[in-house]
């Protein structure tokens, strides 16, 4: 397994995802409300994980224009939950940039110019209990 | 991958199913290709209502490790009321089954629908694991029976 | 001691490639009581028959093992094959060695031993079998169709043209179904009533047909050639001989309030109503639930301006008991609710409608008389989106899994329509795949596209937003040129999924019918027993089935209609014989399994019993073959072990038992 491979694995696995059931009909990208804002679209990003194509994706702006709304996960006629997808992308671009968990007692000094608000909010909804 | 003491454990499982339904769930699991272990062999009988209590207490006795039990869906029987009367049995005689130290685990009932070859497919995955799991069935076997 | 003859099937390579059939056949050989084993390609074809046939005659067999599919495949050819060689049909047994081992095992090996062990299951029973002879039950001759749409009435209709009397049972108050409520058909764009209605009236005028309205299958028993159903004719509260279908009624009836079930809730209809003009059979039904008499007692005045004098408010709900020899079953369906999808806005904006309403709409007999328009305020809508698959090719439990299949047809249909009459009006079709098997069904949908500029959109809808100024927002994705629409719509059409009549589950059970996971009727073979049910003498008709389009259902009825006769046209049928039998020493009357016989196939006789230090007169158990049907329950409820089932005996299941665990 090459590094892409297991990036796109450890996507699937941290967000229990299974890319193979989309049917490429785009109500994630329809319904999503930063999708002028992102380069990589929410649709894109499912076929981007199921091709093992992860890089562009860590790199993407997307990453950090997704709201985490969930809209795309409650909508999703599949059950792909593209937006579940992003987080778990974030998650790995934050592990490659150093960081790993998030506990609450370090969010405050995490809040500084660079760490973008989504990751900490995504963060909260993944930790909350 | 670690190694348990049962990796090369094959366990002996019976599955009684019901000619309407659960044979034909089956079948669709055959034509489908959705595979399960070979460990699991089919009994057909007319309705689940068919399955003597006294054929699972046999199975148990002669060395099997699990023994399932596979009907139409409650309301759907061909016989209108059949799997009512198994399920009645089957709560009775797993009750007594477990009493007796034959694990719970050892027994199931499912319903499954002629339609449902993903299901059935699925629960006897399920059932090999879990007897996987509690390994071989050492009560009520009989000693005669041993090699 | 039997002299079995073990039969190894190939089946090409679908047993072949996973099961070594040779070791099969030479292990065969060493079981008790084989004393022939052979493998061969294809067992079912001739040449296979052929072997089986001299085998038993040069080795003088009396019990067959065949090792190859599914006994619900190729039982009855072997068996047959066995009886046409001189042995008792019932003296084969077959092991099924490719649904449940070969195409399940990937494993050579270990398919192998799976397939060894259930042909010496198979082997252990067959030693036990005992001939059997069935018996046999006569056929009534006349057949019962369970729903009045184009299904039930082609069903009808072809059933009768055979010369078989036929009834249909309905529970509207018309004949017609959903098709009444189509405006037009695709491909061909003919318009649904005037295709429909003759054939209304062809079934209502057919002496050998006899349409029950306004009524329900309440109970039925019996099996195939002869079941015996009970019908429920619900009160009407009009009489029937008496009513001249003037219209009188509905004209004066002040209980104005009703949505009308006919036309989806769009408009109202009174409380005595017939559902539509060219309903059958013209006479009306008050709906006691809305009726100002019924309610209050005062009224009255249906009654006071029938010249007849057909109304009656004293009648009351009828059970009608019938036999018949065959049933039809032709519920169609229905239009999923969509409150679940709230973010189509359908239950915010009464701009958002379904497909089915849309037909209502662009009906001439419908509640805008034809007009398109908007039904919030009646304007004329400029731009309308389509929306496809709102509840088809659902993973969650929201809608169905599989796909409507009728949508994308009607949708083009509609949106050619529109385009035709109103050619200023903008139509925008939102498709994630155009479906369009079917004969001319691509050239259709082509033509929508490049004739009648509808504009087809590659994208799902995401939600639809109700503004202020009564117009939608239509949130879509452009998968091809990878934006975000947002796009102002006057009017919404959601082409819903269609999902099996709610009445089907009941129907089912009560003629212990198989149902599948989405409640459609489960045929008795997926490819070669289409219209049949698994219970005999039960057929499918039409969408209780599977979706399905207008030709499709029609072709379907005359199939079922086929099958319906060839049974009706028997006198005598065989029964099965694997039935339940006591055996009368160890009988000791107790009642117990009567009690649990579904059938009430068990009565008890008094009758000397004699036997080894027995000699006494006893009540006994006695099973009427004729009406047993074999399911065994009796046999465990029986606490002394008297009863047995005949092919399924305790001995025999226990010998299976014993060759697995062996």
């Amino acid at each position: 397994m090459n590094k892409s491979d297991l990036l796109a694995e450890q996507i699937r696995e941290i967000s229990g995802v299974n890319p193979k059931k989309c049917m490429k009909c785009g109500k994630c990208s329809a319904t999503c409300p930063s999708f002028d804002k992102m380069d990589i679209k929410p649709h894109q990003f499912v076929s981007y994980v199921d091709n093992d194509d992860i890089e562009p994706l860590t790199k993407s702006k997307s990453l950090w224009h997704c709201l985490s709304c969930f809209a795309c996960v409650e909508r999703c006629p599949r059950g792909v939950k593209p937006g579940k997808l992003i987080d778990a992308a974030r998650q790995i671009a934050e592990r490659q940039r150093g960081g790993d968990y998030l506990t609450p007692d370090e969010i405050p000094e995490l809040f500084d110019e660079d760490t973008p608000q989504q990751l900490i909010v995504s963060a909260f909804r993944r930790y909350r209990k | 991958m670690p190694m348990n003491d049962n990796a090369e454990f094959r366990p002996k499982i019976v599955a009684f199913c019901c000619n309407w339904c659960s044979y034909a769930g089956a079948d669709l699991a055959g034509s489908s290709r959705l595979t399960y272990p070979a460990d699991v062999k089919i009994i057909k009988v007319p309705c689940s209502c068919r399955v003597n209590p006294m054929f699972i207490l046999r199975a148990f006795e002669k060395g099997a490790d699990g023994v399932i039990m596979c009907g139409c869906h409650p309301g759907d029987c061909h016989y209108s009321t059949g799997n009512y009367y198994a399920r009645r049995r089957m709560t009775l005689l797993f009750s007594m089954l477990d009493y007796i130290g034959v694990e719970h685990g050892r027994t199931r009932v499912e319903w499954v629908s002629a339609a449902e070859g993903v299901k059935f497919s699925a629960t006897m995955n399920e059932f090999v694991e879990k007897i996987k799991s509690l390994g071989k069935n050492v009560r009520l076997g009989d000693l005669r029976c041993r090699s | 001691m039997q002299r079995i003859g073990v039969f190894v099937c190939h089946c090409g390579s679908n047993i072949a490639a996973t099961v070594d059939v040779k070791k099969v056949t030479e292990t065969a050989l060493m079981e008790p009581g084989v004393v022939h084993a052979e493998d061969y390609q294809y067992m079912c074809s001739e040449a296979g028959q052929a072997k089986i046939a001299a085998a038993i005659a040069e080795k003088n067999l009396t019990g067959i093992v065949v090792c190859s599919c599914s006994p619900r495949m190729h039982e009855t050819t072997f068996r047959t094959c066995a009886e046409r060689a001189g042995i008792n049909p019932y003296m084969v047994e077959i092991a099924n060695i490719r649904e449940h081992c070969s195409w399940i095992h990937k494993d050579v090996e270990e398919a192998t031993k799976k397939a060894v062990i259930l042909m010496r299951a198979a082997v252990a029973k067959v030693n036990l079998n005992t001939p059997l002879k069935p018996g046999e039950s006569r056929v009534t001759k006349r057949a019962l169709v369970i729903g009045g749409g184009i299904a039930g009435i082609q069903t009808a209709l072809d059933i009768a043209d055979a010369g078989y009397e036929v009834d249909i049972v309905e529970k509207t108050p018309s004949i017609g179904g959903r098709m009444s409520q189509l405006d037009k058909t695709f491909p061909t764009l003919d318009c649904s009533a005037c295709i429909l209605t003759p054939k209304m009236v062809e079934a209502a005028a057919h002496d050998k047909i006899n349409i029950y309205t306004y009524s329900e299958v309440e109970q039925v028993s019996g099996f195939v050639g002869d079941f015996t159903v009970d019908i429920r004719k619900k009160a009407r509260s009009v009489d029937m001989n008496k009513c001249t279908g003037c219209g009188l009624c509905q004209e004066k009836c002040p209980s104005k309030k009703t949505p009308s079930e006919f036309n989806r809730g769009l408009n109202t209809r009174t409380a005595i109503y017939t559902p539509f003009a060219q309903a059958i059979p013209n006479v009306p039904v008050i709906d006691r639930e809305a009726c100002i008499k019924f309610k209050t007692g005062k009224c009255g005045l249906c009654s006071k301006v029938c010249a007849a004098g057909a109304i009656d408010y004293e009648q009351k709900d009828e059970i009608i008991t019938r036999k018949y020899g065959a049933i039809v079953v032709a519920t169609g369906f229905d239009v999923i609710k969509l409150d679940k999808y709230d973010e189509y806005a359908y239950s915010q904006s009464r701009d958002v409608i379904t497909s089915l309403e849309l037909e209502r709409i662009m009906n001439a007999a419908g509640p805008t008389k034809g007009h398109l328009q908007r039904l919030s305020d009646g304007r004329e809508p400029k731009n309308i989106v389509f929306v496809q698959c709102v509840g088809s090719r659902c993973a969650d439990e929201r809608g169905k899994s599989y796909c409507s299949k009728i949508c994308c047809m009607y949708t083009a249909k509609h949106a050619m329509l529109i385009r035709d009459k109103y050619p200023d009006v903008n139509v925008t079709v939102f498709y994630i795949d155009v479906r369009t098997p079917g004969k001319n069904f691509d050239e259709f949908y082509r033509r929508a596209v490049e004739e009648y500029g509808v504009n087809y959109i590659k994208g799902q809808v995401g939600k639809v937003c109700p503004e202020p100024d009564g117009s939608l927002t239509v949130y879509a994705s452009d998968l091809l040129d990878n934006k975000q629409l947002r796009m102002s719509a006057d009017m919404v059409v959601l082409a819903a999924a269609i999902e099996p009549s709610a009445s089907v589950r009941q129907i089912a059970t009560m003629l212990t019918a198989s149902i599948d996971t989405n409640n459609f009727l489960t045929e008795a073979h997926p490819k070669l027993r289409p219209v049949e049910s698994p219970t005999a003498g039960v057929f499918l008709s039409g969408v209780c089935q599977g979706p399905k389009d207008i030709p499709e259902t029609v072709a379907q009825a005359g199939a079922a209609a086929v099958k319906a006769i060839g049974l009706l046209a028997k006198d005598k049928l065989m029964t099965n014989p694997c039935t339940a039998k006591a055996d009368e020493l160890m009988c000791n009357g107790c009642s117990q399994c009567a009690n649990v016989c579904p059938y009430g196939a068990i009565s008890y006789e008094t009758r000397l019993v004699m036997g080894p230090g027995v000699r006494e007169n006893r009540r006994v158990a006695v099973v009427n073959n004729a009406l047993c049907q074999g399911c065994g329950a009796c046999t465990v409820t029986c606490p002394s072990g008297a009863m047995d089932l005949q092919g399924f005996s305790n001995r025999q299941i226990i010998a299976e038992v014993d060759a697995i665990c062996r």
